[in-house]
C-alpha cells in the first residue's frame, strides 16, 4: 500500500500518460482564445488532436501485453485525509479505448469542419468543447482511483452538456436533449458516488484506513460479504447502465444524438457511452466478483433485451440520428451480454466490440451527416437513388452498414462471433437469443440502405419530393435527369475521403487481421476474469 | 406582591398585539402592534431577570430596545415611501411579492 | 476418413486461387472510373489464371497417393483468443478441388459471357468487381479448412449475391429481391452460426479435421442439433423449404448472375455444407432423414410452381430450386448418396449455366423481355442459342446418354433403394420430380423456339419492333462449351465411378443398395416412361395449340395455387412480415410513450407539483404572520406536551 507516500511513479511511461491527459486541455485552451478566427482556431485544434494521437501511440507502444496488470502508473496525494488520489494508469483495455479516442478526435474535428453552427457560436468554442472533452475522457479512461473516477466522470458531462445544449439542432429541443442527457447521468453518477463511499467505509473497518485506491478497494472488497457487495454493485450498475445505455435506461441517447451534430453525436455514441461498458469491466466486475455473478442474469435479461429491443427499434425510425442511436443501443445490449457471460472469449469480443463499435457506428453516423449536408434532411424517407448520383458515399454508407451488421470480414463481426462464441458456453439461451439480433440487424440495415441508396432519384437534394421519372438513361430519357441530379449534389469531396479513409481501412484491417488488438487485450481481459474467479481456459485448440 | 400579575399582563400585551398584527391592515398599526409585541416581551425578560435575581435579562431587554429602535427607523422609512409610492399604507395592497 | 497432410508442392501457392479474384475486385472498386477500359478484362483475367492454378493443383493431387490427397495449408492466424484458435487455413482435397474447378471454371465462362452481356452498361467495371469478390468468396467459402472460414466465404457470397441481385438498383424490385436474399439467408446463417458455437463449446475448435475426428465423443442429441442447425444454414442458402421463395425473386439480378450464382455455384453451397459435413451426418439417422425431407418436398415444390410461370427465368430459377432438391435428398441419403449429390451438382452447374445462359441470350435478342408468352418461333432467328439451349433441355429432362440422365437417374434410383416406407416415398416423389421436369421444360422450349412468332404483332416496353437476332461470340462460345459439358459431363463422371472415387477422401465410398421394391432397370424405365408422358403432354397443351399472349385469368385452382408460388410468398407474408411490422409499430410506440413517457413523466410531476405548491405565497403579509404565530403555537405546544406528558 502506498497511501503513506505522496507521489509515487512506477514505470517510465507515465510522464507519457499525463501528457496524453493534459495536452488536449491545452489544446482546448488555446483553442478558445481564438474566436475571431475560425480558420486558425480549426487548423490548431486538428493539428492537437494529431500530436494527441501521436502521443497515444507512443503510450500504445510503451505498453507490454505480457506485463504487469496496470501500466505507466503514477499517483499523487489529493485529499490525503480521505485517501483519495490524482492516480493514473492503464491496462490493456484501458489502452485501446485511450487509442480509438485518440484516433477519433482529429476525424471527428475533420467532419465538422463545415459544421453549420447556431447563430452566435463560433468554432472556436465548438473545437475547444471538442478538446476539452478528449482531456477528460482520457482522464476517466486513465484513472485509477474510484473517487477521481467519479469526480472526472460528471465532470465530464459538462462539456457534453455545453456541445449538445449549446451547438446542437434547432430550437428548444436541444436544451430538452441537453437536460435530460445531463440529468440521467447526473443521477446515475450520484448513485456510484454513494457506493464508492460505501467502499471507502469497508475498507475503513476492514483495513483501519480508509482510501478511494483502486487497487486496494478490488483487493478487500472483493471479499465483502455477497449482502454487501450486491448493494455496492447497484449503485455503481446504475451509472453503468445509463450510461452503456442498457433498456429501459436509453431514452436520452436517442434524443441527444439526434440533438446533437454530428461530430458531437459520434463522440457520444462512440466514447462517452463506452465508458458504462468500460465501468462494468473496470470496476464491477473486479470489485464486486461475487455481486456480479449473482446479478448476471440480471444483466444478460436487459442486454438481450437491448439487442434485440433495439434492432427492432431502429427498423421503425425514420430520423437516421435516431436510427444510429438505436442500432448502438443494440450493439452495447451485445457487448453487456459478452461482459457478462464470463468466458474470455466473450470478454475480448465485448472489450473488442468497445473499439469496433465506434468505427463502425462512427462512420455511419459521419456518413449520414454527409448525406444530410446535401439533402438537408436526416429523414430517410427525404431520399432515394442516391446510389446512382452519389457513388462513392453509397458505397462508403454501405460498408459502414455492412460493419453494423456484422458482416464477416469486417472488423465488428470479430467481435460479435467472439461474443456470442463465448456465451454460448456459459449462457446458451441468452447467445441464441443475441444470434436472432443478426437478422434484426440485416433488416435494419438493408431496409436503410434500399429506402436511400436504391429506387429512383428523389428528396430535398434534388428539389422535387417526385421521383424524377426515367433515371434509367434509356432511350427515352431525354431531358437526363441523372446529369442533373449529378449536377445539384456532388460525391464526396476531398476532407470528406480523408475523413474516411482510415475507417474504412480499419473495418477491413481488422476483419481480416485481427490477432495484435485481441493481443493486446487478452492478458488484460484475463486479469479481469481471474478476479471474478474464472479461470481462464488455456491454449488447448490449433495444435 | 407576586410576578405572576407582570407576566399575565405581559401575556395579554403580546396577545392584544399579535391579534393586531393579524387583524388590522393600516401599515402603522401593524407597526405599532409589532412594539406592543417587543415591549411585552421586554416586560417578561425583565420580570424573570427579577426572580432569578440575575441581571441578564434586563440586558437582554436593552438589546431589544435597541434593535426595536433600529426597526422603528427603518420600517416607517419603508412605510413613508409605500405610502408616497401608493397613496395608502394597506398591508394587504403590497403584496408584489407573491409566487 | 482420411489423415490430413499439411500442404506441399503446388498447393502452397494455393491462396492465389482466393487472392487473385479478391485483388481483382480490389482494384476495380478502388480503381473506380478509371479502370473502365480494361476492367472486364482484368476481372476475366484473374478468374482464368485460379482456373489455371486450379486445374495445376487439381492435377498435382491426382497424382498423389489416395491417402495423401487431403492438405491443409495454414496462412495466418485469424481470430486467436486461447482456447479459440481460428486459423486463415485452406483444406486441398477432392471435394473442394472439384469445388475449385467447377467455380472458376464456369465462373470464368460467365465472366466472358458478361463481357458482352454487360456491353451497353455504363458499370460494366463495377459489376466485374461483384463477380470477382463473388469467386473470391466462394472460393474461401469451398476451401476453408474450419467452419468459420466456412462462414466468412458463406456470408462473403452472401454479401455479392444482394449486390447482383440489385444491381439495377433504380428498380424497386430489384432492391426489394436483393434485401429479401439476404434477409432469408441470414436466417438460415443464424442456424450455421449457432452450430458453430454447440460445436466450440463441446469441442474447443471449428476446424474440420479436428472436430470430424472428435464429432463422435459428443451425444446423439447434440450431434442431431448440430445437423439440423445447419441444415437451415443449407436451406437459406440454397433456397430449400422453407427458406426456398427468394431465389426465384433473385432473378431480377443480370442473367450472368441468375446463370452464376444463383444456378451453378452459390445455391449449391448447402448441398456442399452437407457433404462437407458428412463425418457429422454420418452419425444421425434422424438429421439425414430431414434432410431427404426437406430435399424431396423442395424438389415437388419447384416442379410444381415451375409449371405454372411465364418468366422464363423464374421458371428456370424454380427449376434450380427443385434439381437442389434433387442434390439435397441425395445428401440425405448419406454414404449412400453424398457422392451421386456432387455429382449431380456438377452436371447441373453445367447444363442450368447454359440454359440460363441461353436465356440471357434471347432475352439479349429480344429486348430484356423476359415473358414466353410474347416469345416463339425463336428457333430460326437465333439458331445457336436454340441448339445450345436444346442440348441443356435435354441434359436437364434426363434424355438417355446426356448428363442429367447419368446424375439424376442415379439420384431417383438411390431414393427408391432405401428400405421400407422410405423407398417409396422419396423414391416416388423423385420421380414425379422428373416427370414434371420434362413437362415444364418442354412447355418452356416450345413457347420460346417454337410456334407462332408472336413477337411480331407485339411491341417493346418503349415502343420498338422486336428484333430478335444472335448475339455475338463473346456471348455464344461459352454456351457452346457449357452444352458441351452438358452433353458428355454425365457419362465421363458416372461412368466406372470416376467421380465417386476420386471423392472418396473427403466423402467415404459410395455405397449401393438395393432394398427398395424395385430393381434398377424397372426404375429407369418408369422414369424414362414418365419424362416421356410430361414432355407428350406439354407438346399436346402448348406445342398443338395457340399460345395466349395474355395469361389466362380463369383457371383452375392447382395452377392457381401455382402461380401463388405455392402461396409461400403470402405464408411469409402474414405469418412473419405483417405482425414483425405490428410489433415493430407497437414498440416504437411504446417507446415514445411507454418509456420515454414515464421518463418526462416524472419531470411533468414534479413541475406540477411544485407549481400548486407555491401557490401557498399568497403575498398577504398577514396571512404569512398568521402561520408563523400558528406554527409558533404548535411549536410551544409541542414542547410542553413533551416536557409535562412524561
Amino acid at each position: 500500500m502506498n497511501i503513506s507516500t505522496a507521489v509515487s511513479i512506477s514505470g517510465s511511461g507515465f510522464p507519457w500518460l499525463l501528457a496524453v491527459i493534459l495536452w488536449p486541455l491545452l489544446g482546448g485552451v488555446i483553442v478558445a482564445f481564438f474566436k475571431n478566427d475560425a480558420r486558425l482556431a480549426k487548423l490548431t485544434a486538428i493539428v492537437f488532436s494529431l500530436v494527441e494521437f501521436a502521443l497515444t501511440l507512443v503510450v500504445l507502444f510503451s505498453y507490454h501485453a505480457s506485463g504487469a496488470r496496470i501500466q505507466l502508473a503514477g499517483s499523487a496525494d489529493w485529499i490525503a485525509s480521505f485517501g483519495v488520489h490524482f492516480s493514473f494508469g492503464v491496462d490493456g483495455i484501458a489502452l485501446i479505448m485511450l487509442v480509438m479516442l485518440g484516433g477519433l478526435t482529429p476525424i471527428v474535428l475533420g467532419a465538422s469542419w463545415q459544421e453549420k453552427l447556431p447563430e452566435g457560436r463560433s468554432m472556436a468554442g465548438f473545437f475547444s468543447l471538442i478538446l476539452v472533452m478528449e482531456a477528460l475522457v482520457m482522464a476517466v479512461f486513465a484513472a485509477t482511483d474510484v473517487f477521481l473516477f467519479y469526480v472526472l466522470f460528471e465532470i465530464m458531462l459538462i462539456p457534453m452538456y455545453f456541445l449538445i445544449g449549446g451547438y446542437g439542432g434547432p430550437g428548444l429541443r436541444r436544451q430538452y436533449a441537453a437536460v435530460k442527457f445531463f440529468l440521467y447521468s447526473f443521477l446515475g453518477g450520484l448513485l456510484m458516488l454513494a457506493s464508492a463511499i460505501g467502499c471507502w467505509a469497508y475498507v475503513e473497518s476492514v483495513t483501519g484506513t480508509g482510501t478511494f485506491d483502486w487497487a486496494t478497494l478490488t483487493r478487500v472488497v472483493s471479499h465483502a460479504p455477497l449482502g454487501t457487495q450486491i448493494w455496492l454493485f447497484m449503485g455503481f450498475f446504475f451509472a453503468f447502465a445509463i450510461k452503456a445505455p442498457l433498456v429501459p435506461f436509453h431514452t436520452w441517447l436517442p434524443d441527444a444524438v439526434q440533438e446533437s451534430p454530428v461530430g458531437v453525436g459520434v463522440f457520444l455514441v462512440g466514447v462517452l457511452d463506452k465508458v458504462g461498458i468500460y465501468g462494468f469491466l473496470r470496476y464491477c466486475l473486479p470489485m464486486f466478483p461475487d455481486a456480479s455473478k449473482t446479478l448476471a442474469p440480471l444483466v444478460l435479461v436487459l442486454s438481450v433485451i437491448g439487442v434485440l429491443y433495439g434492432s427492432l427499434l431502429a427498423a421503425g425510425q425514420s430520423d437516421m440520428k435516431r436510427f444510429v442511436a438505436y442500432v448502438s443501443i443494440a450493439h452495447f445490449g451485445f457487448m453487456g451480454v459478452g461482459v457478462f457471460a464470463f468466458t474470455s472469449q466473450s470478454e475480448v469480443g465485448a472489450v473488442t466490440y468497445m473499439l469496433n463499435h465506434s468505427i463502425s457506428t462512427g462512420m455511419l453516423l459521419l456518413v449520414v451527416g454527409m448525406i444530410a449536408v446535401r439533402g438537408r434532411s436526416f429523414k430517410a424517407e427525404d431520399y432515394g437513388g442516391m446510389a446512382k448520383v452519389t457513388p462513392l458515399l453509397a458505397g462508403c454508407f454501405f460498408l459502414a452498414g455492412l460493419t453494423t451488421l456484422s458482416l464477416p470480414g469486417t472488423n465488428s463481426f470479430i467481435s460479435e462471433f467472439l461474443v456470442l462464441l463465448g456465451s454460448y458456453e456459459t449462457q446458451p439461451v441468452y447467445a441464441i437469443l443475441a444470434t436472432i439480433g443478426m437478422v434484426l440487424a440485416a433488416l435494419y440495415v438493408l431496409w436503410l440502405v434500399q429506402r436511400i441508396m436504391t429506387g429512383p432519384l428523389r428528396g430535398k437534394a434534388f428539389g422535387a419530393d417526385e421521383p424524377l421519372v426515367g433515371v434509367t438513361g434509356g432511350p427515352g430519357a431525354a431531358t437526363d435527369p441523372l446529369g442533373r441530379a449529378k449536377s445539384m449534389i456532388s460525391d464526396l469531396n476531398g476532407r470528406e475521403k480523408l475523413v474516411l479513409a482510415p475507417m474504412v481501412i480499419l473495418i477491413l484491417l481488422l476483419g481480416f487481421y485481427p490477432k495484435p488488438l485481441l493481443d493486446v487485450v487478452n492478458p488484460s481481459v484475463g486479469a479481469t476474469l481471474t478476479s471474478v474467479g474464472v479461470s481462464v481456459d488455456a491454449n488447448q485448440g490449433g495444435n | 406582591m407576586t410576578p405572576t400579575y407582570y407576566l399575565l399582563l405581559s401575556a395579554l400585551l403580546f396577545s392584544i398585539g399579535a391579534v393586531g398584527v393579524l387583524v388590522r391592515r393600516n401599515a402603522i398599526v401593524v407597526f405599532m402592534c409589532i412594539e406592543l409585541m417587543l415591549n411585552a416581551v421586554n416586560l417578561t425578560l425583565v420580570t424573570f431577570a427579577r426572580i432569578n435575581g440575575s441581571l441578564s435579562g434586563q440586558i437582554m431587554a436593552f438589546f431589544v430596545m435597541v434593535v426595536a429602535a433600529a426597526e422603528v427607523v427603518v420600517g416607517l422609512a419603508i412605510i413613508m415611501s409605500i405610502f408616497r409610492a401608493r397613496r395608502s399604507t394597506s398591508v394587504d395592497d403590497a403584496n408584489l411579492l407573491k409566487y | 476418413m482420411e489423415a490430413v497432410h499439411p500442404a506441399s508442392g503446388v498447393a502452397t501457392v494455393s491462396w492465389l486461387l482466393l487472392a487473385l479474384p479478391a485483388f481483382g475486385a480490389l482494384v476495380l472498386l478502388i480503381g473506380g472510373r478509371r479502370t473502365d477500359k480494361w476492367g472486364h478484362l482484368l476481372g476475366c483475367l484473374t478468374i482464368i489464371a485460379a482456373f489455371v492454378i486450379g486445374l495445376i493443383t487439381f492435377i498435382n493431387s491426382t497424382g498423389l497417393a489416395v491417402a495423401d490427397r487431403v492438405q491443409e495449408l495454414h496462412l495466418f492466424s485469424w481470430i486467436p483468443v486461447n482456447a479459440l484458435q481460428v486459423d486463415f487455413g485452406l483444406r486441398l482435397d477432392p471435394l473442394s478441388l472439384t469445388f475449385v474447378l467447377l467455380i472458376t471454371g464456369v465462373g470464368g465462362l460467365i465472366h466472358v459471357y458478361s463481357i458482352g452481356y454487360m456491353s451497353a452498361d455504363r458499370d460494366r467495371r463495377r459489376f466485374f468487381a461483384y463477380l470477382n469478390l463473388f469467386v473470391a468468396s466462394m472460393l474461401l467459402l469451398v476451401l476453408g479448412d474450419s467452419f468459420v472460414t466456412l462462414y466468412l466465404g458463406w456470408e462473403g457470397v452472401g454479401l455479392a449475391s444482394y449486390l447482383l441481385i440489385g444491381w439495377y438498383i433504380d428498380r424497386p424490385a430489384a432492391a426489394t429481391a436483393a434485401k429479401k436474399a439476404f434477409l432469408m439467408n441470414r436466417v438460415g446463417d443464424v442456424g450455421l452460426a449457432i452450430a458453430i458455437f454447440i460445436l466450440f463449446a463441446n469441442l474447443h475448435t471449428t476446424q474440420y479435421s479436428v472436430v470430424f475426428a472428435n464429432i463422435g465423443k459428443l451425444s446423439p442429441g447434440t450431434i442431431t442439433a448440430i445437423a439440423l442447425l445447419l441444415l437451415l444454414g443449407a436451406c437459406g442458402k440454397s433456397g430449400q423449404f422453407p427458406l426456398q421463395s427468394w431465389l426465384p425473386d433473385a432473378m431480377e439480378g443480370p442473367t450472368p448472375v441468375s446463370a452464376l450464382i444463383h444456378a451453378a455455384t452459390m445455391v449449391t453451397a448447402g448441398v456442399y455444407l452437407v457433404c462437407r459435413s458428412n463425418p457429422i451426418y454420418d452419425l444421425t439417422v434422424a438429421g439425414r432423414l430431414t434432410v431427404v425431407f426437406v430435399g424431396a418436398i423442395t424438389l415437388l415444390i419447384g416442379c410444381i410452381v415451375g409449371c405454372a410461370y411465364d418468366d422464363i427465368k423464374k421458371v428456370l430459377a424454380y427449376s434450380t430450386v427443385s434439381q437442389i432438391g434433387y442434390m439435397m435428398l441425395a445428401a440425405g441419403l448419406g454414404p449412400f448418396g453424398y457422392a451421386l449429390a456432387i455429382t449431380h451438382l456438377l452436371t447441373h452447374g453445367f447444363f442450368k449455366a447454359g440454359l440460363f445462359l441461353g436465356a440471357g441470350s434471347v432475352m439479349h435478342g429480344m429486348n430484356d423481355e423476359v415473358n414466353m408468352r410474347k416469345f416463339g418461333g425463336l428457333f430460326k432467328r437465333m439458331p445457336i442459342t436454340a441448339v445450345t439451349f436444346g442440348l441443356g433441355y435435354l441434359a436437364i429432362i434426363g434424355f438417355p446418354g446426356l448428363s442429367g440422365y447419368f446424375s439424376k437417374d442415379a439420384i431417383i434410383d438411390a431414393a427408391f433403394q432405401q428400405p421400407g416406407w422410405q423407398g417409396w416415398v422419396f423414391g416416388i416423389a423423385a420421380v414425379v420430380g422428373a416427370g414434371l421436369t420434362a413437362f415444364y421444360m418442354t412447355r418452356l422450349v416450345i413457347m420460346t423456339f417454337f410456334g407462332k412468332e408472336r413477337w411480331r404483332d407485339l411491341k417493346t416496353d418503349d415502343g420498338h419492333d422486336f428484333h430478335p437476332h444472335e448475339a455475338s461470340p463473346v456471348m455464344w462460345i461459352p454456351m457452346t462449351i457449357l452444352a458441351i459439358g452438358s452433353i458428355g459431363a454425365g457419362a465421363y463422371f458416372s461412368l466406372g465411378h470416376r467421380l465417386a472415387d476420386w471423392l472418396t477422401p473427403s466423402l467415404g465410398t459410395l455405397q449401393e443398395r438395393s432394398a427398395g421394391p424395385l430393381s434398377s432397370t424397372e426404375i429407369t424405365i418408369l422414369t424414362l416412361v414418365l419424362a416421356a408422358i410430361g414432355v407428350v403432354v406439354a407438346i399436346l397443351t402448348v406445342g398443338r395449340s395457340a399460345v395466349p399472349v395474355e395469361r389466362p385469368a380463369r383457371v383452375s385452382w392447382p395452377v392457381r395455387a401455382a402461380r401463388a408460388n405455392l402461396y409461400g410468398d403470402a405464408l411469409n407474408e402474414t405469418l412473419i412480415a405483417r405482425p414483425g411490422l405490428w410489433l415493430d409499430r407497437a414498440l416504437v410506440f411504446g417507446d415514445k410513450f411507454g418509456i420515454d413517457g414515464a421518463v418526462n413523466g416524472i419531470g411533468i410531476l414534479f413541475r406540477g407539483s411544485s407549481g400548486r405548491l407555491r401557490k401557498l405565497q399568497t403575498g398577504f403579509v398577514r396571512s404569512y404572520a398568521l402561520s408563523m404565530l400558528g406554527g409558533a403555537i404548535v411549536l410551544i405546544g409541542a414542547l410542553l406536551l413533551v416536557r409535562f406528558s412524561g
